[in-house]
């Protein structure tokens, strides 16, 4: 029984439906194959579309444009972004961060990476739970306030966070680009190798840190974070089957705590916590009721 | 009884903010920011790959 568990909860050499949804998600979202051997972009009407992930539409196989891409150029060309935050705010209240949990594939190259069998940490909470701010910080201050307001002395209104920090934009457009484009290798300078120690940098704590790009900086994520709790797909714990044995929150790659707050902001909507418990107390899915506040004569929640 | 207002609540959270997503959306489309989005996505961002 025990033995059962501990393979239950290290997934059992199987490959779990989040990976497989992963993988095709990354797939179809960066599906022009061509664009990578030529190094060129796909340029269909398909890129009017923003995709629900961080996504760079300068990767030459995506399909959709990114969405904190766009914000921020709708943003700085000084006009309200109808269409963007729209899609946005369909995506996060439809979904909440199920998009981060299985769609994302800067997500699925952490999990990857989180796969390696290396030593982990575990972050202190004194350091984890205000670093998680940071990606509220990011949001704000470069996807939303840099953008719209900061001139530089050319007179454009950079998009801050594609330029400084998106490492989805490095890893998926610009190393590709790079490797099949000599001019644009050799206007590589400075800003190039910022944004690569950037993205060693969080490559290289995803070994020892879950998601330490989700939990602690992305913005898209932090967007989404506000409508987990209210979100149409919602997580659910049921108390009665509950046997408090923890195996959820020891799986949980963000560190939440499922059995106190299971639609936390932080929750990404893996489902790991779902696949490891014993009693299949949990679930998840589109439903009418939020978790933590039953319907009367139900006994689903607390 | 108290459950069952919260529960209300966030159900009528849920269909403002839809409602909400879907006027945006539909006003950006009217705007045609969606080609806007297009104009951008088509070309390489030299910021996104770093080069500035």
């Amino acid at each position: 029984m025990h033995r059962d568990r501990m393979k239950k909860e290290k997934g059992g050499g199987k490959i779990s439906f989040q990976r497989k949804v992963q993988f095709l998600s990354a797939v179809l979202l960066n599906g022009y194959a061509a664009g990578f051997a030529k190094g060129k972009l796909f340029t269909g009407k398909s890129k009017a579309f923003c995709v629900p992930v961080l996504n760079c539409y300068s990767c030459p196989g995506a399909l959709g444009a990114c969405p904190v891409g766009s914000l921020q150029a709708s943003l700085a060309g000084r006009r309200f972004p109808f269409y963007v935050l729209g899609l946005l705010m369909l995506f996060g209240v439809v979904l909440g961060r199920l998009a981060c949990g299985l769609l994302c594939p800067f997500g699925l190259v952490q999990d990857l990476l989180h796969k390696i069998p290396v030593p982990k940490w575990k972050v202190p909470g004194r350091i984890d739970r205000p670093a998680r701010s940071l990606k509220y910080v990011v949001l704000l201050v470069l996807v939303i306030f840099l953008p719209a307001f900061a001139v530089t002395k050319s007179g454009v209104n950079p998009p801050y966070f594609c330029k400084y920090l998106c490492p989805a934009g490095t890893l998926g457009g610009g190393i590709p680009l790079m490797i099949t484009d000599p001019v644009l290798r050799e206007l590589a300078g400075f800003l190039f190798d910022w944004k690569v120690l950037v993205l060693v940098l969080i490559l290289t704590s995803s070994l020892f840190i879950h998601r330490p790009f989700c939990r602690y900086l992305c913005p898209l994520g932090a967007f989404y974070s506000v409508f987990n709790r209210f979100s149409f797909y919602q997580m659910h714990l049921e108390r009665t089957k509950c046997v408090g044995c923890k195996a959820c929150e020891r799986s949980c790659p963000m560190a939440v705590e499922v059995t106190k707050n299971i639609n936390s902001p932080e929750c990404i909507r893996c489902g790991k916590c779902r696949s490891v418990c014993p009693t299949g107390a949990i679930s998840g899915g589109f439903s009418r009721n939020v978790s933590g506040i039953p319907s009367e004569g139900s006994e689903n929640t607390p | 009884m108290r459950r069952n207002k919260e529960q209300a609540a966030i159900t009528w959270l849920r269909i403002g903010a839809l409602a909400a997503a879907v006027c945006l959306a539909g006003a950006g489309l009217m705007r045609r920011e969606h080609l806007e989005v297009l104009a951008k996505a088509v070309r390489i961002c030299l910021e996104c790959i770093g080069i500035g």
